[in-house]
């Protein structure tokens, strides 16, 4: 018999700490197959974020780095520049890469970086136990919009995607969700074209994922993933936003 | 013949691997793992198709599946 799955050789063999049913294990397990995929775990360097991905650097079989809370792509700007020949990516949540980091995300990007983020949005903060993020959509309850999110108290939630495709820099943009196999394949496949667009220097990438929260969300894992397809997926519409020749 | 192995202590329980299946026979088990969640298992082994797409759900690579 021969082996159909198993566990990517980028990721460490440890258990990840994340809650049951949260879906970072799948996009670490993309960026790792990825990674393994393109032949490039030798040479890859990874940022970890500030956040439930915090972690991140005891999970990846390769350098890792941990930032200052949002302050991943400055970090892999200068590592990427120091080490041009290696494979820069940073891993990003929503509190970090729309909040606190979006002076750095947005500069990374229109300074066409050549590195790739991974940007989880979970339209949540989930380490800090669920206070409202910028991409918390209109309504949606949170410790602190109780009542849940309204334009008049918290304006509107953020499409970074949509913001950052349309500067000069980047050279791949695409949102993706990973709530069933179909989208989880086509996440695969997004992640792995933001890789070998750096590789090809082609420009800065990013791929927002967008995923679950069911602790903070207050669902079991199976209602946190119909919630996303139903309420995320209007909100955050899926597809590649930018992609040069 | 396809054969799916899970890694039960490393299972949290979360059940999304159960609803990938698309012949429905994955499932949470009645036992107890060191961590305190039911973990997963195949219900029916000799009807398992080797799809795989219980472990591309999992968050945890708890599953290996061979065919």
């Amino acid at each position: 018999m021969a082996v159909v799955f198993e566990k990517p050789k980028m990721l460490a063999d440890v258990p990840l700490h994340y809650c049951p049913g949260c879906t970072h294990g799948i996009i670490h397990r993309l960026v790792a197959e990825a990674i393994d995929e393109l032949g490039v775990g030798e040479k890859t360097i990874g940022v970890a974020p500030v956040g439930c991905a915090v972690f991140a650097y005891n999970y990846f079989n390769c350098d890792m780095y941990e930032a200052a809370h949002g302050r991943a792509p400055a970090v892999a700007t200068g590592v990427k520049r120091c080490l041009p020949d290696n494979v820069v990516f940073t891993y990003q949540g929503d509190g970090d890469l729309a909040s606190i980091g979006t002076a750095e995300i947005v500069h990374a990007a229109t300074r066409g970086e050549k590195i790739t983020t991974i940007f989880v949005n979970n339209a949540i903060y989930g380490m800090t136990g669920g206070q409202m993020a910028p991409t918390t959509l209109l309504g949606q309850k949170a410790t602190t919009a109780p009542l849940g999110r309204s334009v008049e108290k918290n304006g509107y939630p953020v499409r970074m995607s949509e913001m950052l495709a349309t500067l000069d820099g980047p050279a791949y943009i695409a949102r993706v969700s990973v709530h069933d196999v179909k989208h989880i394949m086509e996440a695969k496949k997004a992640i792995k074209r933001a890789f070998e667009m750096q590789i090809a220097g082609k420009g800065f990438s990013l791929v927002e994922v967008l995923s679950t929260c069911p602790t903070n969300w207050g669902m079991s894992p199976a209602e946190a993933l119909k919630w996303l397809e139903e309420n995320m997926i209007p909100q955050y519409p899926l597809g590649v936003k930018k992609e040069v020749e | 013949m396809a054969k799916v192995t899970f890694s039960t202590e490393a299972c949290k329980g979360c059940g999304l691997c159960a609803l990938a299946c698309p012949k429905k026979i994955v499932a949470l088990s009645g036992e107890i793992n060191a961590k305190g969640y039911h973990p997963a298992e195949c219900t029916k082994p000799e009807e398992c198709i080797g799809c795989a797409f219980c472990a591309r759900m999992c968050p945890d690579c708890v599953i290996t599946v061979e065919k």
